[in-house]
């Protein structure tokens, strides 16, 4: 299965460094343990044994923000919630990429009011929406393959850009 | 976007010791953001040392305006809020909720429905208290219960999925019975469930109960006291590991629990060992009432008759103009309820929980008050850290089996 | 009535001049404002009301004079009971007496009240709002508060909504 087999004896491979990177980086993608509401009972089931994302490189989860580079917002964020959930955000290194996980975090789902947010996109910027109330753990888990496939189409240039524009 | 505020000392003077004030003591957070708060909690810690002088919770991380929210529905639509309060035990919220409607507009329920309602709300009972078992025994670096738990929780869930369609926010039941009539594969499914669960549960209590790290972990951790408890108005598991017998499903019945035999098992210590002892033991008695439940199913509709109330079946509706009436206006208008209130409570996995239904006339509620059990559990944390490591802190609170959405609403 | 609450609603009836209403066999007695500490330690000590299941109120907006009821859900474990108490409340800078040296539980729940409701408890020992961030104005379960309802985003309002939103695109 692995490079070997296909290689041969041969020992050297050309790619090019874009796609060894955006390679690396998808398949140790640190989420961080940040469970907000229901669906965090979801984003735990599909960690565990019946769906096990430790399948994609994901099993890893951090709870601190300083060492992982994806968030998963699982649940309803609220009116008191949303600077914490900022400056989390905030303290990930980049890159960095956020799953809106749920209706709720998606558009507000079934609370339209008050205190709730209505999308996390008015707080953090939003890589992949995943529907669902709670969504699937199949549903989570195809969409951090959708977020794999962004990570794997990304061009350093798209990086020197954003950092220009932000520093 | 408001951004986080500074705090100043100011604001908690009254709640540290004044040894706080000189910095002699160091204040500390716990969360909002951290793995075993179980949510969004945030914990403010006053340590001297390691040993916690005081504890200051801070809740309102997930305050969802539910209450405000299920004023603004019909008493049908208002039911998928309830789903999403405890989201460990949503069928159990569930019928919590058909039960005050039920109470409040006077509604009958058949006796098949009210035997499929304790059928699954034991189930949930046992998935809830599964969860709570693989998170702390995480907490407790017993890292191994966690898929152990999860492989049966999945397994239940399964069920609720073959009888609603859904795997947690079922909305299964609805005033007047249940949505429809369960599939027959469901005995099936629940009766390979009973029979491979009591082993599952020993296998639990092999890996942990005689576990010494458990046992240092946890033997006189978190004393909780008959008085404080009542005071507080602790109920639930915590409670009756302090050594009351209370249980709403044996004080009180509901839905045909009085034909079941099944024990409240009891402890005396009321430490964090006690409430773990009282939860595994639940397991076992919810299996007892699902296993008894199932054998005494009994044949006959799943819903009411009463078409004020309840929409008639779809097979009515095609051949009766007076059904498409009825199932119209309950789709569109709802039913109204009198100006009244009332209370009704359950006993839920973590405790009474209550509900104050007040209608005005209308199809809407006019208040919904929820009176969630974590709310007061949580409460009664700031007395029983005191003095401990904060290490226990976590099996503490861990042991309370909070669950953020039932605290904040 | 319940056979068993008939003793009690008369000795608080007696004391308090109390006025009770029924409705499903439980039973709500109003009483007034300065009488509630009395009557809950009445309950607790001599019927054995040992838990105080809820605390909460009711706002009949419109209505001044009482524009609030607070309630007090009661049970007795030893003698298994229940039994509410409303208090009517004005609606000008609601006030009515803190609960919290009867029952400990009285201390968040009141809190939840003034953050929710405005209704203020004389002598609360941590008067601090509970759920609603520390900035937030008004006290959302007041019927004068408005829901918060917010446009969901479509094809047709697409731009208009995602001005709301100057993190989206970061």
């Amino acid at each position: 299965m692995g490079v070997e087999q296909k290689l041969g004896n041969m020992g050297v491979v050309t790619t090019t460094l874009e796609s060894v990177v955006n390679w690396g980086r998808t398949n140790a993608m640190w989420p961080m343990l940040f469970g907000l509401a229901c669906c965090a009972i979801e984003m735990m089931s599909a960690q565990s044994s019946a769906y096990d994302m430790s399948r994609f490189g994901m099993e890893l989860m951090r709870a601190s923000p300083r060492q992982s580079d994806l968030m998963i917002v699982a649940g309803r964020v609220s009116k008191k919630m949303g600077p914490v959930l900022r400056r989390l955000y905030d303290q990930m290194p980049e890159p960095k990429w956020v799953i809106a996980m749920g209706d709720c975090a998606s558009c507000g789902g079934v609370f339209n009011n008050y205190a709730i947010f209505q999308g996390v996109d008015e707080v953090v910027p939003v890589d992949v929406f995943v529907a669902g109330c709670p969504p699937r753990p199949e549903a989570l888990i195809h969409g951090v393959m959708t977020i794999h496939e962004k990570v794997k189409g990304e061009s350093f240039k798209q990086y020197a850009e954003k950092y220009k524009q932000t520093t | 976007m408001s951004q986080i505020e500074e705090v100043s000392l100011d604001k908690f003077k009254h709640l540290v010791s004044e040894r706080a004030l000189t910095g002699e003591t160091m204040l500390l957070n716990m969360g909002p953001q951290h793995p075993s708060t179980h949510g969004v909690l945030r914990l403010l810690l006053e340590l001297d040392g390691e040993i916690i002088v005081n504890c200051i919770p801070d809740i309102g991380y997930l305050h969802t305006g539910i209450e405000k929210n299920m004023e603004a529905k019909t008493y049908q639509k208002a039911e998928v809020m309830t789903d999403r309060l405890d989201y460990m035990n949503p069928i159990g919220n569930n019928l919590a909720y058909v039960m005050a409607v039920e109470k409040l507009v006077d509604l009958d329920v058949p006796a098949r429905a009210q035997g499929l309602r304790v059928i699954l709300t034991e189930l949930q009972r046992i998935s809830s208290h599964l969860v709570w078992l693989g998170t702390s025994g995480l907490d407790l670096a017993a890292m191994s219960m966690f898929l152990y738990c999860f492989r049966e929780r999945e397994q239940i869930l399964d069920i609720f999925e073959l009888v609603s369609g859904q795997r947690m926010m079922t909305t299964y039941f609805r005033p007047g019975g249940v949505w429809r009539d369960v599939p027959v594969e469901f005995e099936k499914a629940v009766r390979d469930f009973i029979k491979i669960f009591p082993k599952r549960v020993d296998q639990y209590e092999t890996l942990l109960t005689k576990n010494p790290f458990l046992l240092d972990r946890t033997l006189g951790i978190g004393k909780l006291d008959v008085a404080t408890a009542l005071s507080f108005g602790v109920t639930g598991p915590p409670l009756r590991a302090s050594g009351i017998d209370w249980d709403l499903r044996k004080a009180r019945p509901y839905s045909g629990y009085e034909q079941y035999d099944f024990n409240v098992p009891t402890r005396t210590e009321g430490d964090t060992y006690a409430r773990y002892l009282v939860r595994v033991q639940e397991m076992r008695e919810s299996l007892k009432i699902v296993e008894q439940a199932l054998n005494k199913l009994p044949l006959g509709p799943v819903r009411s008759g009463n078409r004020k109330f309840v929409t008639p079946p779809r097979s009515e509706i095609g051949v009766s103009m007076e059904s498409l009436i009825h199932h119209f206006k309950l789709w569109t208008e709802g039913f109204s309820a009198p100006k009244a209130s009332i209370y009704s409570a359950v006993e839920s996995p973590r405790g009474e929980l209550g509900l104050l239904l007040e209608g005005d006339g209308g199809p809407k509620p006019y208040r919904v008050h929820l009176r969630t059990p974590s709310f007061d559990n949580l409460a009664v944390l700031s007395q029983i850290v005191k003095g401990h490591l904060v290490a226990d802190l976590v099996a503490i609170l861990s042991s309370i089996d909070i669950v953020l959405g039932d605290i904040d609403r | 009535m319940d056979k068993k609450l008939e003793p009690i609603v008369k000795s608080v009836q007696d004391k308090f001049s109390a006025t009770f209403e029924e409705f499903r066999d439980e039973v709500h007695l109003f009483l007034k404002p300065e009488q509630i500490v009395d009557a809950l330690t009445l309950l607790r000590d001599e019927f054995n009301f040992e838990l105080l299941s809820a605390l909460t109120a009711v706002d009949y907006y419109p209505q001044e004079t009482p524009r609030f009821h607070v309630v007090y859900q009661l049970t007795s474990i030893a003698k298994n009971r229940s039994v509410q108490i409303r208090v009517p409340v004005n609606g000008s800078s609601p006030k009515i007496p803190t609960a919290t040296h009867v029952y400990d539980v009285a201390n968040w729940r009141e809190r939840e009240l003034l953050d929710m409701f405005g209704i203020e408890f004389d002598g609360h020992p941590d008067p601090r709002r509970i759920l609603s961030p520390e900035d937030m104005e008004g006290h959302p379960l007041r019927k004068d508060f408005p829901l918060g309802y917010e446009e969901p985003q479509f094809t047709f309002n697409f731009d208009e909504i995602d001005l709301r939103k100057p993190y989206a695109k970061e």
